[in-house]
């Protein structure tokens, strides 16, 4: 059984990867999880800079789902490289770093940066954080602006580079599209749903930001929904998330179009959750016969219901 | 230990009152690992409604006859979704429970006194605490405050422990009327004159409660130059250091002000490291 999966240059030798910004640096989890066992491990976002992210209260828990505002909160590229890369090295794990600035000179400075680091195995940009008000999201919502930081990046860098997508337009494929005429390597989608709970006894929202972004097994079917159509609209890899809870979900996804998948709020519930998901993917793939868990992607049936007339 | 992940059998609940109650939990490996002040995360229903796990202080560890760890209880107040299921929760079922996580209070030995300090549901900690420090030996005070008579919990516990009991209301139906910091702000004055390590000086202070009643208490401790150990409680993601939710604001050695995850560097955080204006 073959559970490799390619995002251009890069083989995963399996399909799982913890989300950035739901996983810390990946060192937090190095006792609980065999980091080596993930297909990869997308770290939380960086600047160039530390940031101190927004106070709290930074999350808060919806129907099926959940708020965060957090701010990105970060300790810089530079501490990171010196702090967490080394052990992350040293536990053998595939580190996809994820990217944020507020310029353009910022994500060409970070690839650069990491582009040097030993034990990085690719990076993400991070161009649709929808709580931050400088930068990320204003390349994200704008096709020039993503076409611009992902070519910017691609210039300097030989790492492959995945811009993360924001859901919060009206037509992502057209993000999708304008990512790969750029000459991304693969895209990741969703970010979360920018959102908004209100405590109605204080009148007042339940986040310090005031909104926050939505993810959980709430927006699962719409993230399902935006792969697919970006499956559609592109021929580079598609790293699918948003509600993923068990093997199933992941599954459903890669049927849908993307190649490898990313699992967060769902880690913050089970710590532990990886390893029943890689057995749940492997049972399904005996159950139907799949040799390569490759051969799953994007292959939703469309046709004509053979239990219709 | 790395903390572990166990499906918990309820096997008993008490209501305490109309919104309070004690769970406890079948969970001989936290029970045995689980030092005062940590914390466990439970998950109060299966599926996706409500999704997150809540932490909870261990309340106390629970023995078998012989005295090896059976379990622990938490103390839950209803004030949402998952503590709504727990107050419900029925003898029999399996709760999700990961821990022990964050840490533990800093003990303390003779000839040093304890202070236990707690506002309404931040007595949670204090159960393990206090049976902690009576194997000690360690003379210890408990100043706890809350709402009314009704709500003030586990009192013959305390007292069968040798634990001194200060006890406030607001609307004054038991001890004092009004908040618990009066009778111990009293308290620490009276001990001001004392040189510290001698018998009567500044006793270590530990402290639960609302963020204002813990903000009073570390500042009335730095005045008074008592050690002081907070629980603090923020709504937390994960427990884990992964979500990034659970924040407090310290002033670092570089005397800027950094956010640090309450999960990790906490619960139990030092009192007078806070900027508690934040």
């Amino acid at each position: 059984m073959d559970l490799s999966v390619r995002i251009g240059s890069l083989t995963l030798h399996n399909p799982l990867i913890a989300a950035s910004g739901c996983f810390g640096y990946g060192v937090e989890y190095a006792d609980l999880v065999d980091l080596a066992s993930l297909g990869a491990v997308a770290v939380k976002g960086l600047f160039l800079e530390e940031r101190e992210g927004h106070p709290p209260p930074r999350i808060v828990e919806t129907p099926a789902g959940m708020l965060n505002a957090i701010g990105l909160q970060g300790i810089g590229v530079r501490r990171f490289i010196d702090e967490k890369l080394p052990e992350l090295r040293a536990r053998r794990a595939t580190v996809i770093v994820n990217i944020c600035g507020t310029t353009l000179d910022e994500y060409v400075e970070l690839a650069r940066i990491l582009s040097d680091a030993e034990g990085v195995a690719a990076l993400e940009l991070n161009i649709s954080c929808p709580n931050i008000k400088e930068g990320g999201i204003t390349f994200g919502c704008s096709l020039n602006g993503t076409f611009d930081v992902v070519s910017a990046v691609r210039k300097v860098t030989r790492l492959p580079v995945v811009p993360k997508l924001t859901p919060n337009v009206t037509d992502v494929a057209s993000f999708a599209r304008a990512a790969e005429e750029a000459g991304a390597d693969a895209v990741s989608l969703v970010n979360t749903f920018l959102a908004m709970v209100i405590d109605v006894e204080t009148r007042r929202p339940k986040l310090s930001n005031v909104v926050g972004g939505l993810s959980g097994p709430a927006i699962r079917p719409i993230a399902v929904r935006m792969v697919y159509e970006c499956r559609q609209a592109i021929t580079i890899p598609i790293i699918g998330m948003g509600g993923i809870a068990d093997a199933r979900d992941a599954i459903e996804f890669m049927i849908a179009g993307a190649s490898a998948v990313q699992v967060g709020t769902a880690s913050f519930v089970d710590p532990f959750i990886w390893p029943k998901l890689l057995d749940g993917i492997r049972s399904y793939m005996e159950r139907h016969h799949v040799a390569r868990v490759a051969d799953l992607v994007g292959t939703v049936d469309t046709g004509p219901r053979s239990d219709q007339p | 230990m790395p903390p572990v992940d166990v499906a918990a059998e309820v096997t008993s609940n008490q209501p305490l009152s109309a919104d309070y109650n004690v769970l406890r939990l079948a969970a001989p490996t936290i029970a045995a690992a689980a030092a005062p002040g940590q914390f466990v995360m439970v998950k109060a229903g299966l599926g996706h409604d409500p999704l997150l796990r809540r932490p909870f202080s261990v309340f106390e560890v629970l023995r078998d006859a012989r005295g090896a760890p059976k379990g622990i209880s938490i103390l839950n107040k209803r004030i949402g979704a998952s503590t709504e299921l727990l107050y419900a929760a029925r003898p029999g079922q399996r709760l999700g429970c990961l821990g022990p996580l964050g840490q533990p209070f800093v003990p303390v030995d003779p000839p040093a006194e304890a202070w236990m300090v707690a506002g309404g549901v931040g007595l949670a900690p204090f159960a393990a605490l206090a049976e902690s420090l009576g194997g000690r030996g360690v003379r210890a005070t408990l100043f706890y405050g809350a709402r009314r008579a009704a709500e003030l919990f586990y009192l013959d516990f305390f007292r069968d422990l040798g634990v001194e009991l200060v006890l406030t209301t607001e609307d004054g139906t038991a001890g004092e009327r009004g908040r618990i910091t009066a009778p111990l702000e009293r308290a620490l004055a009276s001990r001001a004159t004392v040189s510290p390590g001698t018998p009567g000086a500044p006793p270590m202070m530990y402290v639960c409660g609302p963020e204002a009643m813990m903000a009073a208490s570390a500042k009335l401790a730095m005045r008074y130059h008592a050690p002081c150990f907070v629980s603090m409680e923020r709504t937390m993601g994960c427990g884990l250091g992964g979500c990034y939710s659970c924040v407090v604001a310290v002033r670092g050695a570089d005397d800027r002000v950094h956010h640090v995850r309450s999960c990790l560097a906490g619960p139990v955080m030092a009192g007078d490291q806070i900027v508690w204006d934040s």
